[in-house]
Order: structure tokens, then sequence, then C-alpha cells
């Protein structure tokens, strides 16, 4: 290191410049002399990135974001954050005349007057469910895949932060518009408000400057939209990036991918062209959404009128699942010396969303305290390997999915024909009950497919070709998988064995006094381990291997001929023998 | 790379690891004939995009955009064909792209070695010594003093920082005494006794026969639509849209017989005609669907529903409480109007809700 940064800083043209210093090279070395750019890249350009196509869904969320900063900016450039009122007299005739506020006016010129206005606008739109939604996939792929575990927790607790803020941009971007729905969602933020306990009114009063609606709520979301919130996002983002550069990516077990490497394509050139070249994709698929699909027509809602409403009213779909608990919550109410607490409302609205969001950022340390496991870990797991983890994400994701739909019970009643009453009713037990469902299905699924893992380590894959024996019984013939195929396999830890623990008795044979708190942790690591199914040791497969050898001898007489069952399994050619070979 | 910062290896069992796989050459890597197609492929790709911009610039200038939306698939031919050219010209760029490194570029697979993101020992130990080097020559652990004063003012800085916030808006008692417009105030709206209730949008007032048994009908208070001697209106801008906000309600008729009139409510109604404010109790959503034999009234946002038989009383979903219930009487010309304000605040409940709605009986 030191020989090549000695060679940078002292050499005044040929360092930066290898071979001829054409005028490129010029510049490059008259920015290194300034920047000292050298030292700073000879790494970090030829840095090895692993591929899969799961690593896609992170950046999916990355470049939906540059896509929304980029249309952002441009329709920021016509659009009035001005709730003074006006009357149309755009393009757009059913709505000519009609008394609005300038930001709803603004908003139907960028659509009807300016070209390509709409397409922006939709871009935007669809750039953000994008965003939202990729950071949600992204999120279940770390944890399904165990990338949340040391040393990148701080990574996934910015990961959190993100999603939440990803949200409050969006909820804040679509009430800009100030048309009928938007102004519905802004009503009932102020219906949130006003449930908090104690200052409630004075937050509402604050934010809108006065009694709903006043004139101020919509400049304020402005500058929250386009500046506050976005600063963040932009800082963070960067910060998340930094640490994937810090901590290189993370890659799947196999032959010659360890825990202490990191195998793959190199940023230049092989990645850099990837990647870039997934940016041009995913601006263009919103640019084709935005040019071809409609997303928030505000002109068929009309401008807001605090005194009118659209049945099938919904938020955009990231708000669903809280909107779905304020739904299906009952409506209780107390009313306590002189003073009213609104459960029907703070319960979904202003305590289940933060709570699920601590829940969400709390899970890598709740996870290492329970397995106790403080190790670094660079090779991620396949889902089934961690079958308590599985489980958890797939019952809070039911929890999410149930939430959701109840959300949707008034579409759902209308669609299916079914009473909303009923729905009602039903997702009020199923938000519990679903959630404890989806855990114990998932996490024997999980077991399953580790015991099916064994069975292919110990006996083969199935071939497919059924074996008549000499006293005519049948069976599947089973072939070994391939060895790097077999260590793929195996390339996992062992759990920790949680049944015998440093508790026992001691030599005294007396129980140790154990802390509660210990004796909880000792459960869920019970819980977390106990039914897992562990990997063949090499005395099993040794054991395996030897039966397979023994039946492969009864069958020797076929080796060699078309009916030994290699010329089926799709891995060998077939072409010069016939089925019967020379029998 | 033998740190022991580095995770251990995972035990290599009960399979020994057989090594990176040979590098499999493609078949662009050893037929030249394939490389050049792929190359034309590439270049065919990027081509194409640069049409597709060229296009994009036509479809700007020539495509109309404006009044008649239902051009092309309802949503205007200047926006369709915008988007389709955009998204070619972007899509075939990163086709390109990504054509490029899968077929042409190296495909070799590089090792890199990790490195622990725990700083070495040493580094540790320099960092210390440092910090406490500098701590030490700041002196802030010899003198207490400094310190704790200055983290008390850093401390009371945040008083101006939050106070600053202050005016961002009146608290809700300044708005109920001192506020300019008609109805000021979470526990008042513009109604009052002897204002007219009229016809949502036409601004027309209403006789008791002009509803039928079972109509439901979208109200306003007078006040909305009322203009003074200069021909200008009472209520404009913000102050309409708070008395909107608060003073929409909803007119029924039913059979009197049908009705179940709450405790002193039994004058309220006019001829089996009653007055219910239109803002949810839940969080204050515009209260719109009637199911007419029922005479249940529906929120379209939490599906709360009220039986405006029964004083609007709540028989399903997340609302707590009644909508509250405008009186009505008749005027001297046979229209029909409020005795009074509501009797309790309308809209969404807050946390000094019940203490107001005592005191403004």
């Amino acid at each position: 290191m030191s020989i090549d940064t000695s060679k940078v800083a002292d050499s005044n043209s040929e360092a930066a410049t290898p071979s001829k210093p054409g005028p490129a090279g010029a510049v490059a070395s008259w920015a290194d002399e300034r920047l000292g750019l050298a030292t700073m890249m000879k790494k970090n350009l030829r840095k090895v990135f692993p591929d899969h196509w799961s690593f896609m869904l992170g950046e999916v969320a990355l470049w939906s974001f540059v896509v929304l900063l980029l249309s952002g900016v441009f329709l920021t450039f016509w659009y009035t954050p001005s709730m003074g009122e006006t009357v149309y007299q755009g393009s757009y005739d059913p709505l000519r005349g009609v008394e609005m506020s300038e930001a709803f006016a603004s908003s139907l010129h960028l659509s009807f007057d300016v070209r390509g206005g709409l397409m922006m606008r939709q871009m935007h739109h669809w750039a953000a469910s994008l965003f939202i939604a990729a950071m949600m996939v992204h999120m279940l792929r770390v944890y399904f895949t165990g990338a949340h575990r040391k040393p990148r927790e701080l990574n996934w607790v910015i990961g959190c932060i993100l999603l939440l803020l990803g949200t409050l941009e969006g909820f804040t971007g679509y009430s800009l518009p100030d048309d009928l729905l938007s102004g519905t969602g802004i009503r009932a933020a102020d219906g949130f408000m006003k449930a908090s306990p104690v200052i409630g009114s004075y937050m509402s009063f604050f934010l809108f400057g006065g009694e709903f609606p006043g004139e101020s709520i919509i400049p304020r979301l402005y500058t929250v939209h386009v500046l506050l919130i976005p600063g963040l996002l932009l800082a963070l983002i960067t910060a998340h990036m930094l640490l994937l550069v810090f901590h290189k990516h993370t890659q799947w077990p196999g032959p010659g991918r360890t825990e202490q490497n990191v195998v793959g394509f190199p940023m230049l050139p092989v990645y850099a062209a990837k990647a870039g070249g997934f940016f041009f994709i995913v601006f263009g698929v919103t640019a084709l959404m935005g040019g071809l699909l409609t997303i928030n027509p505000v002109w068929l809602f009309g401008p807001y009128d605090p005194s009118k409403v659209t049945a099938g009213s919904q938020p955009d779909w990231y708000m669903g699942w809280p909107d779905g608990l304020l739904r299906i919550m009952p409506g209780i109410e107390s009313h306590w010396f002189g003073h009213t607490i609104s459960w029907n409302v703070m319960l979904p609205i202003l305590i289940m969303p933060p709570l699920m969001l601590t829940l969400l950022i709390l899970l890598p340390f709740l996870e290492s305290w329970i397995t106790g496991d403080k190790r670094d870990h660079h090779l991620l797991q396949r889902p089934r390997n961690a079958p308590t983890r599985t489980a958890l994400m797939v019952s809070l994701m039911t929890f999410y999915g149930l939430s959701w739909a109840a959300g949707g019970n008034d579409l759902i009643a209308i669609i299916f024909d079914l009473s909303i009453n009923q729905i009602t009713y039903f997702m009020r037990g199923a938000v519990f009950i679903g959630p404890l469902i989806a855990f114990i299905i998932t996490k024997r699924w999980c077991i399953s497919l580790q015991r099916k893992d064994n069975d292919t380590l110990l006996h083969g894959y199935e071939t497919g070709i059924i074996m008549r024996s000499a006293e005519g019984g049948y069976s599947e013939k089973h072939l070994p998988i391939s060895e790097e195929r077999a260590y793929t396999l195996t390339a996992r830890d062992r759990d920790p064995d949680v049944t015998e623990t440093a508790t026992g008795p001691d030599t005294n044979g007396i129980e140790p006094k154990r802390s509660p708190v210990a004796g909880v942790r000792q459960k869920l690591r019970e819980i977390a381990f106990a039914d897992n199914v562990q990997k063949p040791t090499a005395a099993e497969l040794e054991e395996a291997h030897h039966h397979a050898d023994h039946e492969h001898e009864l069958q020797a007489g076929l080796d060699g001929v078309s009916a030994d069952g290699h010329q089926f399994d799709g891995h060998h050619l077939v072409e010069d023998e016939t089925l019967r070979g020379d029998h | 790379m033998s740190d022991d910062n580095l995770p251990d290896l995972p035990p290599q069992e009960p399979i020994a690891d057989p090594g990176l796989p040979e590098h499999q050459p493609r078949p662009t890597d050893v037929d030249p004939a394939l490389a050049k197609r792929a190359e034309r492929q590439v270049a065919a790709l990027f081509g194409l995009s640069s049409v597709c911009a060229i296009l994009f610039v036509v479809a700007y200038f020539t495509l109309d955009i404006g009044d008649d939306h239902s051009t092309v698939l309802g949503l205007g031919a200047s926006t369709v064909a915008l988007g389709a050219t955009l998204g070619g010209a972007l899509l075939l760029i990163g086709a390109g792209l990504i054509q490029w490194a899968r077929k042409l570029m190296a495909d070799h697979e590089i090792v890199e070695m990790r490195h622990p993101s725990r700083s070495p020992d040493e580094d540790r130990a320099a960092t210390l010594a440092a910090l406490n080097t500098g701590l030490e020559e700041s002196g802030i652990g010899r003198r207490p003093l400094v310190r704790n004063s200055l983290l008390g003012s850093i401390t009371i800085l945040l008083a101006p920082a939050v106070i600053m916030f202050r005016d961002l808006g009146p608290t809700p008692n300044q708005v109920a005494e001192d506020a300019d417009y008609l109805g000021a105030g979470l526990e008042n709206t513009v109604w009052d006794r002897g204002v007219r209730v009229v016809r949502d949008v036409v601004g027309t007032p209403i006789r008791p026969s002009d509803l039928e048994v079972g109509d439901l009908v979208n109200a306003e208070p007078e006040t909305v639509f009322a203009v003074n001697e200069e021909g200008e209106h009472v209520l404009e801008g913000v102050a309409l849209q708070i008395a909107k906000s608060k003073g929409a309600v909803i007119l029924t008729r039913m059979d009197p017989e049908d009705n179940t009139p709450g405790e002193g409510r039994e004058d309220w109604a006019v001829d089996g005609i009653l007055c219910y404010s239109k803002i949810c109790t839940h969080v204050g959503c515009p209260i719109s669907l009637n199911e007419r034999k029922t005479q249940h009234l529906l929120c379209p946002c939490h599906q709360s529903t009220f039986d405006l038989a029964n004083s609007a009383k709540v028989i399903f979903g997340p609302a707590a409480r009644a909508l509250p219930q405008l009186p009505l009487m008749v005027d001297e010309e046979g229209y029909l109007v409020a005795q009074s304000d509501f009797r309790e605040p309308v809209g969404p409940s807050y946390w000094e809700r019940d203490s107001q709605a005592s005191t403004s009986e």
C-alpha cells in the first residue's frame, strides 16, 4: 500500500496515466494532484461484488429514489404550494370555472397544460410506490437470509428508519395536490392528532395554523416533502451505501466462498455496467408506467371540500395497514375525569406503527441476545436453516397482510359481494390467529425442507428411474449429488445444543439459581433451536455412501448399459445409446 | 490473512471445500463470430435508444396535449407517446449495457479478502490515548465548573429552539376567544338559532314538504352562501372552509313513528325530519352513504355505521360516539332552521372535549 501511495504522491506525470498521457489522463492527473483520487480509488475500482438476483432488490429502491429526485425537481417548477383560492381556467373542461386552491389548480396545470407533465407526475407517484415496495422486499431478503447479523446491525437500523421516512415522504407527497382524496387523508390525519392525549388539539392547531383546514398545511407539508425528509433520506442512504462498501457485501456459501473472502465481479467494468444498466432499466420502467398507467387521477376527484368525500376512500397502499387496523378496531373511548381518551384511534394509529417499527429495529439485537451468537457473519443463510427466524418474519408479514386487507374491507365487500360487517368481525380475530398459524406452518415447513436437504445429502437425488428387482419389487433409483452441491448444502453452522446448558446441577448436585430473565432467554433459545434438523455428520455420510455402494453393487450387472439409470437423469448424453442397450 | 478479528471459517465438515470451480468460457469468449454478433447487438440496442429519444422530441412538438384525454387509452396521445419513447430510450440503454457486461466484458470472478470491521488492538489503544490526551489537555475532567456550565447552557438552548415554533398556530382557546370569523373554536360552529338549513352546492332553503320519507339531503348552514349588502360573501377562504368542515349536516326524513328521539330531543325533529352533523365522530370524514331501508348511515372512510332513527348512535365500526344532532324548527316563512348551535362539539374526539362539552351547554 505504501509503495503505491508514494508513487502517486511524488510523481507529477506518470502515476495516474500509465501509458500515453492523453487529454483524459491529463484531467485525471490534474484532479489527483488536488484530490488524491488515485489512492482512494485504487482499491475501490476493482472492488468485488458478489452476484445473486436477490441483491438487486435494494438496487431497485436506490434507483427509484434517484428517479424520485429527478422527477420531483421537474414537478416543483410548476407546482404551487398554496391554499390560496383561485378559479381554474386551464384546459380541463369539467373543472373550468371551479373555485379551488392554487395547489390543486397547479396540479391540473401540470397534468393538462405542461407537455410531459402528467407523465412526470405519474412517474413520480409510481416511483414512490416502487421505492417503498422495493425497500420492504429488500428488508425481507436481508432478514430471511440473515444479512442483518453482526456486523451489519446498524445498517439494518438505518434501513428501518429509511422505510419510515419513505412512508412519511409518500404521505406528505400525495397530500400536496390538495384534491378531494388527499384532503380526506389530511382530515383523517387531523383526527389522529386530536386523539393524542393532552396535547392532541394543540398539535392539530399548531400544524394547521389554527382550525382545520386552515391555509398553512399545504405549504408546510411541501417544505417537509421537498427539503426536510429528502435531505434525511439522502444522508441516510449515503450512510447505508458507505456501510455496505465498508462491510463488503454478504455472499451465499459455495465452493471457494467463505466467511473470510468475497467472490464476485469487479466494480469496474462488470458491476458498474450491470448496476448502471439497471438504473436505466428502473428509470425506463417508471417512464413507461408514468406514460401508460394512470395513477392518482386528481382531476376525477376534484378540489378538496371539507363537506364532501368519495366512496372507497383509501390512502396509498403503504399506509393501508394502519388504516386497516383503524377500521377493525372496536369503538372504545374512555371518559376519565372530564378527559377523552380515544383508544379506537390511538391504538391502531398512534401506538401500533411505532411499536412495529421498534420491533423491526430490535430484531437483530433480540436475535443475538437469544442465540448468544456474537460472531461476525458474512455468509448468508437459507431461510430454511433458521426456521424460527423465518417463521417470525412470516408471522409479522401475515399480520401486515391481514391488516392491509382490512384496510380494503369495503372493496373486498363490494367485489366479492360479502357483508362488510362479517369481514370486519373476521379480521378482528384473524389479525391475532393468522400470525400464530403462519408461524407454526412456516417453522414446520422449514424443518421439513431441512430434512429434505439431509435426504439429498445422504441418499442422493431422485433420478425418476424406477428399478425392478429380481424379486419383482420396484424402487426409485437415487444417485449421489455433485461434490460442489453437497458442499454448498453443508456449508452452514451447526446450531448450538440448547438442551444441555451451563445451568445444569453442579458437582454437588445443586441447581444454580437462574434469574427470570435468563430463564426466558433459555426458553427462547429452545424455541429457536430445539426442533431444527442438523446437517449429517461425516460418519453418517460415510455410512450412507457405504449403503449406496452396496446397492450399486447389486445393480452392477446393469452398469455401463442403458438401464443403469445415468442415461436418463438429464446429466448425461444418451444419443449413442438405445434404450435397451444390448439386452 | 490470519487476523484474529476475522470470523472463523465454518468448520469444513462433513465435506471439505472443493474450492472455486474452474472458469468456464462463454461462447463469445471462444468464437469471434459470436463475439462480433454480440457487439452488433449491443450497438443496435444503443442505436434504437437514440431512435426512441428522437421520437420523443418529435412527439413532444407534434402531439396535442390538452383537454381531450380520451384520445389514447384514456391518457392523452402526448402522455402515452412521451412515456413510451422515453421508457424505450432508457430501457434500451439499460439492456445494451447489461448485454455488454454479460456477453463481452471479462467474466472472471475474482476473490477479495475481507477485513474485520473491528479496529486492530493497537489502533484502539492509539485512539484511546489520543482521546485521553485531548481530554486531558482541555482540562474538562479537572474543571467541572466549565464542563457543567457548558452542558447547562447547551441544554437551555433547547428552550429557544422549541419556543421558536410557538407561533406555528394559535391554541384552541385563543381561536375560540379571539378569532374574528363566525363559529370559531372546536366547540362552536356557524349554526345558530334561526340559521336556515340549505341544500349543499346550490344553497336553496328547504321546506319540510320538500322531503319525502326516506330522503337524505346533504345540507349546509345558510351562512356558507350568505352575501352582505355589497354582494360579497360573508364567509370566504379559510373561514368558509372551516365553516364547511364543521357545519356540514345531513337531513333525513322518516316516519315519526320509526324515530326514537333521545332524552331531551323530543322536539328536535320537524315532521320526522332529523338533522345530524355530517362529520364523523371517529376521525372526521364527511359521512355520506345512506341505507334508505334501515335508516343507517355509513362512513366511507372507516365504515362506522350510525342509526339515524336512534339519535345516530353507533351500531358498527370504530367510531365511539353518536353523531351530534342539530335541533330543528321551522321559521315564519316555513323553512327549516336550527333551534341553536350543536349542543356538543362536532367531529373527532380530543382530550379536552368532555370539559368543553359540559361548559358549552
